[in-house]
């Protein structure tokens, strides 16, 4: 959808200074939040939707990163140059350990042992008292970046993460149209016969899940730089279960639904949070709504799905 | 004789108390439709299943092209060229037929990590897949979604697919199943003319399309091969006569 990326990123760009214009320096801190989990839920929505991996422990890669970056700073290590590729390597390390084990199992067995892996390490993080166990690990500041770019500033910080989700999510794009994307969806389609055509359906699952382990984890180190807490929560099961919500609100396997649905979802929060204490009422109404009305997703209204170019 | 392109030797498989394949030895030649028959339930899936390597047999093994494959993945198979077709049509269904077959022409052109140029750019991918469309006489249907396709037309692509990885030799797991006259007619065809391209085994329940096609055939009964020979000879066979072919075999005759 080339047509509306473009037009989204001038947006996306000049949207800061309307904020700055109508006074609510608030909302830029809000829109560096939903880009944020927009690239969560994009990495995620590779697995699910292109490489036909219901990944039901993705949160466990989001925290790794956080963790990655949390820990560095603790041993003194701030340059966002160092943490930010390790905590892309390290998520996507385990990312390729749970997925060779995890690739082995299909269907209800692969949800159950992505979760169950998930939690595994959410245990292991609440039981690392040297690194806050069940409090977390709360950042003396942000990364360090240098180039005369200071990430304190909330505004700096919004257009550093806006350059590296839109970059993530332009590889994204060329990845499922590349040759990788058509044996990847050839391998959701139908497994069977992407074995019998001569696909080796194991490692390009496993390398799909590697990659989207890495780019969750690159969310990861940016939210931990924005909430400057490296929680547990942020392994929790809920949190992965958000993220899934995310994904099929957007549009399952749409390339765009991982945004579109982050977006929604964190505004609806925010908007109900406004009114009522009880705003997860009124979210759940508006969710189910949408997935009656959409089952595919927001997207599936205005786009006609087309998985072989999607 | 040249040396066989596919042998199977002293093949078992069991599934608990079941031998669903009972010491199956077998051997393909280059160039020959080989057809394999037998009566519904006498191993004949199964034994396919053991050949591309869906299933791993408890003893025996399968060479292919003087290498032995028993113990080599689906995959690697392939890249050998050891294809098949599947009796149930398994199509990736909300593709367009020409991605189809573009998929698995690329699959047999080598590695997929290729993550930055879009595939649709791929001239000769698509011309080749293009070509394979033409052959199995769907290249009017290139656009049209898999699944929307009419079960004779399923059944074409099913073939083509499997003929766009350029096997050396096809398993066609029941081409025929479940066509109207006209549709077999198109299939047989294609297949005759497959024939000096590539070897084929052929498992098919039609006789008349079995003795017109097949250079020889084997006759497998509850897990074993009873009889391996031309059709003429096979057919002459009392033992096939009495297990299997009875009055399809007459009707095969007399056609």
């Amino acid at each position: 959808m080339p047509g509306v990326a473009l037009p989204a990123l001038a947006l996306l760009i000049a949207l800061p200074l309307v904020i700055q214009a109508i006074g609510q320096p608030f909302y830029t801190v809000l829109a560096s939040r939903i880009l944020i989990f927009a690239l969560a839920a994009s990495s995620l929505n590779l697995l699910i939707g292109f490489g036909g991996m219901v990944s039901f422990g993705h949160a466990a890669f989001f925290g790794t990163g956080a963790y990655t970056v949390a820990i560095l700073m603790f041993h003194g290590v701030d340059s966002a140059w160092i943490a930010w590729p390790a905590a892309v390597i390290v998520s996507a390390l385990a990312a390729t350990a749970i997925g060779a084990i995890s690739l082995h199992t299909r269907g209800v067995y692969f949800i159950m042992i992505t979760l169950a892996f998930a939690q595994m390490i959410y245990y292991v993080f609440v039981s690392l008292k040297m690194y806050g166990g069940d409090d977390g690990l709360s950042l003396p500041g942000r990364s360090a970046l240098g180039l005369g770019l200071d990430l304190k500033s909330d505004m700096v910080f919004y257009y550093v993460v806006l350059a590296l989700v839109a970059m993530t999510m332009v590889l994204l794009g060329r990845l499922v149209n590349a040759r990788f994307g058509r044996v990847l969806q050839g391998i959701r389609e139908n497994e069977s016969r992407a074995a019998a055509v001569g696909v080796p359906v194991y490692r390009y699952q496993l390398v799909c899940f590697a990659i989207g382990g890495a780019m969750a984890g690159l969310a990861g180190a940016l939210a931990v730089n924005q909430s400057g807490l490296a929680s547990p929560n942020l392994l929790y099961w809920t949190q992965s279960g958000m993220l899934m919500i995310m994904v099929i609100l957007g549009g399952v396997g749409f390339l765009y639904g991982g945004v579109l649905g982050a977006t929604v979802l964190l505004l609806l929060e925010e908007v109900l949070s406004d009114y009522t204490i009880h705003w997860q009422l009124g979210e759940g109404v508006v969710l189910l709504a949408i997935v009656l009305y959409a089952p595919n997703g927001l997207l599936s209204i205005i786009r006609r799905k087309a998985p072989a170019d999607a | 004789m040249p040396e066989p392109m596919l042998s199977l030797a002293g093949l078992v498989k069991r599934f608990g108390g079941l031998t669903a394949t009972d010491g199956v030895s077998l051997e393909v030649r280059p160039g020959e439709i080989h057809a394999l028959i037998g009566p519904n339930g006498a191993g004949k899936t199964t034994l396919i299943h053991q050949i591309c390597g869906a299933l791993a047999p408890d003893a025996g093994s399968v060479r292919f092209l003087g290498r032995d494959v028993t113990h080599l993945t689906m995959h690697e198979r392939v890249a050998s060229g050891l294809v098949r077709s599947f009796q149930v049509t398994n199509l990736f269904k909300r593709f367009s037929v020409l991605d189809n077959v573009a998929l698995a022409v690329q699959a047999a052109a080598g590695s997929s990590m290729r993550f930055w140029t879009p595939v649709v750019r791929d001239r000769s991918l698509f011309d080749q897949a293009r070509s394979v469309l033409a052959r199995i006489g769907l290249a009017d249907k290139a656009g049209v979604a898999a699944a929307a396709l009419a079960h004779g037309e399923q059944r074409q692509l099913e073939v083509g697919v499997a003929l766009a990885t350029r096997p050396k030799l096809l398993l066609l797991d029941e081409p025929l199943a479940g066509m109207g006259l006209e549709e077999s007619e198109r299939i047989v065809h294609l297949i005759s003319d497959l024939a000096g391209a590539c070897t084929i085994l052929l498992v098919e329940h039609d006789m008349q399309a079995v003795f017109r096609l097949a250079h020889r055939i084997s006759v497998l009964v509850s897990g074993r091969v009873i009889a391996s020979g031309a059709p003429d000879e096979v057919r002459q066979d009392a033992q096939v006569r009495r297990a299997y072919l009875g009055d399809e075999l007459a009707e095969g005759r007399a056609a």
